[in-house]
């Protein structure tokens, strides 16, 4: 279930401002901003705990979790784990579609 | 928050920022995410997360309106790991009051 792809060039927020540079005709520095500021509204969505949806992407979702009893699993002693909030990445129905497209 | 919002959010930013320059701006990056990992390539971006594809295993499945019998052959589904940043920005002190709902 976890295979791993081969290993291929990794795109970075560089190549995601070099391709709006590109097509829109913006300056490099601008289309970094853009790029930038972009996940940063993002992450200061999902910072104040709220849901981030993307139609024909994926939905940022968040979930609460609460406390429940884990184990160390090194010393075998019960802990505690506190509340917290994670993620849940859903991609959409169309995303999903054109990962598998050939 | 939608793609709407997050367009107008954008806007707000770059005030010489046209409504449908903002929108395009949007879809290349998305676009350009989608279409990355449509190829398995990974997309790091620090600080927010990882994405990438998982390959899932073929399996017999059933259509469950007719019980028609299928076969799913291997897949490609997109993936997300979230990055160290956001995830303390998740649970920071400011997002606690949010836990309750």
């Amino acid at each position: 279930m976890k295979k791993k792809q081969p290993q291929q060039a990794t795109l970075t927020r560089a190549d995601l401002s070099q391709a709006v540079f590109y097509q829109l005709g913006f300056s490099r520095v601008e289309a970094i901003r853009l790029v930038d500021d972009i996940f940063e509204l993002i992450t200061k969505s999902i910072a104040k705990g709220q849901d981030v949806k993307l139609s024909g992407f994926a939905t940022f979702l968040i979930k609460s979790k609460k406390t429940r009893l884990g184990r160390n699993p090194k010393t075998g002693e019960a802990v505690s784990i506190a509340p917290r909030k994670v993620l849940s990445f859903r991609p959409s129905a169309l995303l999903k579609k054109q990962m598998n497209l050939i | 928050m939608t793609r709407s919002e997050l367009v107008t959010q954008l806007m707000q930013l770059h005030p010489l920022l046209s409504q449908r320059e903002a929108e395009l701006v949007v879809d290349i990056v998305f676009g350009e995410i989608s279409r990355a990992m449509q190829r398995g390539q990974r997309i790091e971006l620090r600080g927010f997360g990882v994405f990438s594809t998982r390959l899932r295993a073929p399996r017999q499945a059933r259509n469950p309106k007719t019980g028609e019998k299928l076969l799913l052959s291997h897949r490609k589904v997109p993936f997300f790991r979230i990055g160290k940043e956001l995830k303390q920005r998740l649970n920071s002190k400011q997002s606690k009051s949010a836990l309750k709902s």
